[in-house]
């Protein structure tokens, strides 16, 4: 009976997703040992070789196993060059680990295309996989056994060079070489001599092995594949490498490589969670198995006496959930490091690539996030990452000349704060130019020339939509997939990002993320018969109104002064046109809220508690609505919606420019408006 | 037991489609039954703020928050008063869900090709876009509605723009 192997391809693919990730990061270490070292070639440690080549020789096995033909040919190739590598007989050098790095992206982009069905970037593997050849052929002779190549190729005229070199044990499998070459010559003109070295003495030699080898030359139109394909009865009991003697050397298109890893989705759809983690699941609901079983067998029989046992079974009932909860969100909890990994590669080439040096320090990767959070934080941090580089640290000569370290270092920290993970990225660099940034926005009418702004607001420049301080646009960065893009991913996430920097000294960017997109932290207020639940985060304070504080400028906004600040007076009820239950400022409530850097004020009937919610998606049945990021339900079954305090903010800005006398019949009709909404909640 | 087998044996002749009818304003309408998840009684709502009037709020279906509309509202009917009859169809459209309210529920009916025919052209009606088409069964003519466009979150976003288009006027 045929077992569908489909259904173990999903585990394939992330393991093999995984063990590139455990090359490239090894092969990393490599050259950095290498560069620590001060020489070009490294000593290298058996340890991290053999790392290196049990990731490849799984993704061969794999493969294999799957039927991803032209995945495992690559590994192999792969894994022969590690193995020539781990035996002592080449040296990886740094443009062998470069390469090495290059094949690793190679064998990513074939799993890739493995995955989806699609068409691979074969030029590019083509590429790699001929400047493998070319460094075997250059170095002691790197054996090539198996179809070395992913795709037929119809070759001009070339010379080829095969060495076969059977196993003693040839002749047992029913392989017999003379036929071997005569299906060979008749692919072209070839001249074959045979090896005899291998012949023991006449008292030693065993008639049913076989002791020759035998070095061809082949001249003619031939695919490799067609050479190989004449030995695919005995490659695995030989020795066989094919050489083409008239090597083209290929420019490898390095663009196309990044471009092809580029696009790989980083969303992975299944989870791995550790045993210890699921074990705790168990034992908690274990626990509340055991609690619930108290409490029937306590009411079944209920007297008035065990009222004070029935509380606190109650209370452990409690105590149970909350644990529960907490253990299933953990379940969803990986740790930074999946986001982290993919930094030091992109660090690697981009310093390459600009003449930069660059140290990356990571610490913190420990740290626990949200899986979701984690899928969609990865490209704004490439991106900030990319940035200072690029951005940030100087090119050796200017550093030193500014009295720093030749070296750049970029800071990566990640760490926990008060239901938060704050990410810093802090480079060493120049540091941002006020005076740049103010003249450039000025420049791209994005401000008027005569504005006064503080430093902190010359900071929030660099987010707005088609800024870019890049001179020239490199294929690095000033491509206009700016800042903004990082800013409203991250606020997506329901994080923001806050930017600290001193001339000469450095920029750090400070990442502030929820620990789960699940759960919120809420703040449940009311206006009118309506309950809201208004983030925690996004609360600063909330005050009595002091009717004098109140200033009422011309343009219908309103404006509550609090120590010395003025804030914009927004009221909810106006926002949302319900009906409030006072329309008496002193009777209300004015929470302080801020996000963005913006504060406001928002008036409310009440306060009712805070509270912990379960975040349900608006947009799955219905669509997006301004000022509500999502809904929630509460413990009476009802639903309530969660305030999008930026969206808040946006629209009462909307709203005040548009306040105009001829806006007057929307309100008149938005009031009719409320009217219909109003009898439904009876 | 017997009904659902005559159902059944109903619902066995060919091309045949059954559609859930349900009343609203006097008018007798269809949708194809197989939109429809399930049907339940008025329930507490929660408004969405700056929604269209037709839009009631959203409910909590088991923990699914789902919109509700009416389609008395939706359809430019005048209100009527909640009563006893009053029923939320609740529909499923390639796992989307939506309510929609209506006066009551009648029946659950077979409609043959020949009985169905298109809706007439006629001026200045917008709703003719969520109508798919007539039916005459039992010489009471039956409106068949197009569902899936009237739950659209596209077509939503389309009256609501005509609708600011319309107060702004």
């Amino acid at each position: 009976m045929a077992i569908d192997m489909r259904q173990f391809h999903q585990t394939f693919f992330e393991e093999s997703f995984e063990g590139l990730t455990v090359m490239e990061a090894e092969l990393l270490r490599l050259e950095r040992t290498a560069s620590a070292n001060g020489h070009d070639t490294v000593s290298a440690d058996p340890e991290i070789l053999n790392t290196i080549f049990r990731s490849a020789h799984s993704i061969k096995g794999g493969s294999s196993t799957f039927g991803f033909s032209d995945v495992a040919a690559f590994a192999h190739v792969l894994e022969s060059r590690l193995d020539a590598l781990r035996d002592g007989r080449s040296l990886p050098d740094r443009r062998v680990v470069g390469l090495l790095l290059l094949a690793v992206d190679c064998l990513r982009s074939l799993i890739i295309a493995a995955k989806t069905g699609k068409q691979s970037d074969q030029g590019a593997i083509e590429a790699v996989r001929l400047q493998f050849e070319k460094l075997g052929s250059e170095s002691a002779a790197l054996p090539v056994t198996g179809k070395t190549s992913t795709q037929p190729r119809a070759s001009a005229t070339t010379h080829w060079r095969i060495l076969f070199r059977p196993n003693p044990k040839m002749f047992h499998t029913g392989n017999d070489p003379l036929r071997i070459f005569r299906e060979l010559s008749g692919l072209g003109k070839m001249k074959t001599t045979v090896d005899i070295s291998g012949l023991p003495s006449w008292e030693q030699l065993n008639p049913e092995e076989c002791y020759l080898s035998w070095n061809s030359e082949l001249v003619g139109s031939v695919a490799r594949e067609a050479i190989a394909d004449v030995f695919s009865w005995v490659l695995d009991d030989c020795r066989l490498e094919i050489i083409s003697n008239t090597m083209p050397v290929p420019t490898l298109s390095q663009r196309s490589v990044a471009e092809a890893v580029a696009s790989i989705d980083a969303h992975t759809d299944t989870l791995r969670v550790s045993v210890p983690k699921v074990d705790a699941l168990i034992n908690t609901v274990g626990e509340l198995v055991i609690t619930q079983t108290m409490l029937s067998q306590l009411t079944a029989n209920f007297t008035f006496d065990n009222l004070s046992k029935l509380f606190a079974g109650l209370e452990q009932l409690e105590r149970n959930t909350r644990e529960l909860q907490e253990s299933v969100m953990r379940i969803r909890m990986l740790p930074l490091s999946f986001a982290f990994n993919r930094l030091p590669r992109l660090v690697h080439d981009m310093s390459q690539k600009l003449d930069k040096k660059v140290d990356l320090i990571i610490s913190g990767e420990q740290t626990e996030i949200d899986k979701t959070v984690i899928d969609r934080l990865i490209d704004p941090l490439l991106h900030l990452v990319r940035n200072s580089l690029d951005h940030g640290i100087e090119p050796p000569a200017e550093r030193i000349a500014a009295g720093k370290p030749q070296t750049g270092t970029i800071e990566l920290k990640a760490y926990q704060k008060s239901g938060n993970v704050i990410i810093e990225i802090r480079d060493d660099g120049r540091g941002l130019r006020h005076d740049r940034i103010f003249d450039k926005a000025v420049e791209q009418g994005l401000i008027p020339a005569d504005a006064k702004l503080s430093p902190d607001e010359i900071y929030e420049l660099i987010f707005l939509p088609g800024f870019s301080t890049a001179v020239t646009v490199s294929d690095i960065s000033g491509r206009g997939v700016g800042m903004d893009v990082v800013r409203s991913n991250i606020h997506s996430l329901g994080g923001n990002v806050e930017i600290t920097s001193q001339a000469g000294q450095g920029t750090c960017f400070i990442v502030r993320l929820p620990l789960t997109l699940a759960i919120l932290d809420g703040l449940s207020l009311q206006v009118g018969t309506h309950t809201y639940i208004l983030p925690l985060v996004s609360i600063v304070e909330s005050v009595r109104i002091v009717p004098d504080q109140v200033s009422r400028p011309a343009g219908g906004v309103e404006l509550y002064g609090l120590r010395k600040e003025y804030l914009p007076l927004l009221r909810l009820s106006d926002l949302f046109h319900v009906m409030p239950r006072s329309t008496d400022l002193t009777q209300g409530l004015l929470v302080i809220v801020e996000a963005d850097g913006k504060k406001a004020g928002l008036y409310v009937d009440d306060l009712l508690g805070q509270q912990q919610v379960v975040i349900k998606s608006l947009e799955t049945h219905y669509r997006k609505v301004d000022g509500i990021s999502a809904a929630t339900i509460l413990g009476d079954g009802t639903v309530a919606m969660i305030l999008d305090v930026t969206g808040l903010i946006r629209m009462a800005h909307a709203g005040a420019t548009r306040l105009t006398p001829a806006s007057h019949g929307r309100i008149q009709d938005t009031g009719r408006h409320t009217g219909n909404m109003t009898p439904t909640i009876n | 037991m017997e009904t659902a087998r005559v159902l059944q044996e109903k619902a066995l002749q060919a091309n045949e489609e059954q559609f859930l009818t349900f009343r609203l304003d006097g008018q007798e309408y269809g949708i194809a039954i197989l939109k429809v998840q399930e049907i339940k009684g008025w329930d507490k709502m929660t408004p969405i703020p700056n929604s269209p009037p037709y839009v009631k709020g959203v409910l909590n279906l088991r923990g699914v928050i789902v919109p509700v509309f009416d389609l008395r509202l939706r359809f430019g009917l005048p209100e009527t008063v909640r009563d006893a009859f009053t029923v939320i169809i609740v529909v499923n459209i390639g796992g989307r869900m939506a309510g929609i309210v209506v006066d009551a529920v009648s029946d659950v009916i077979n409609v043959s090709p020949e009985q169905q025919c298109a809706a007439p052209e006629y001026e200045g009606q917008q709703n003719r876009e969520f109508i798919k088409g007539l039916a005459q069964v039992d010489d009471k003519l039956l409106i068949l509605l197009d569902i899936d466009r009237m739950v659209n979150p596209e077509t939503l976003e389309q009256s609501e723009a005509v609708a600011s288009v319309a107060a702004a006027l």
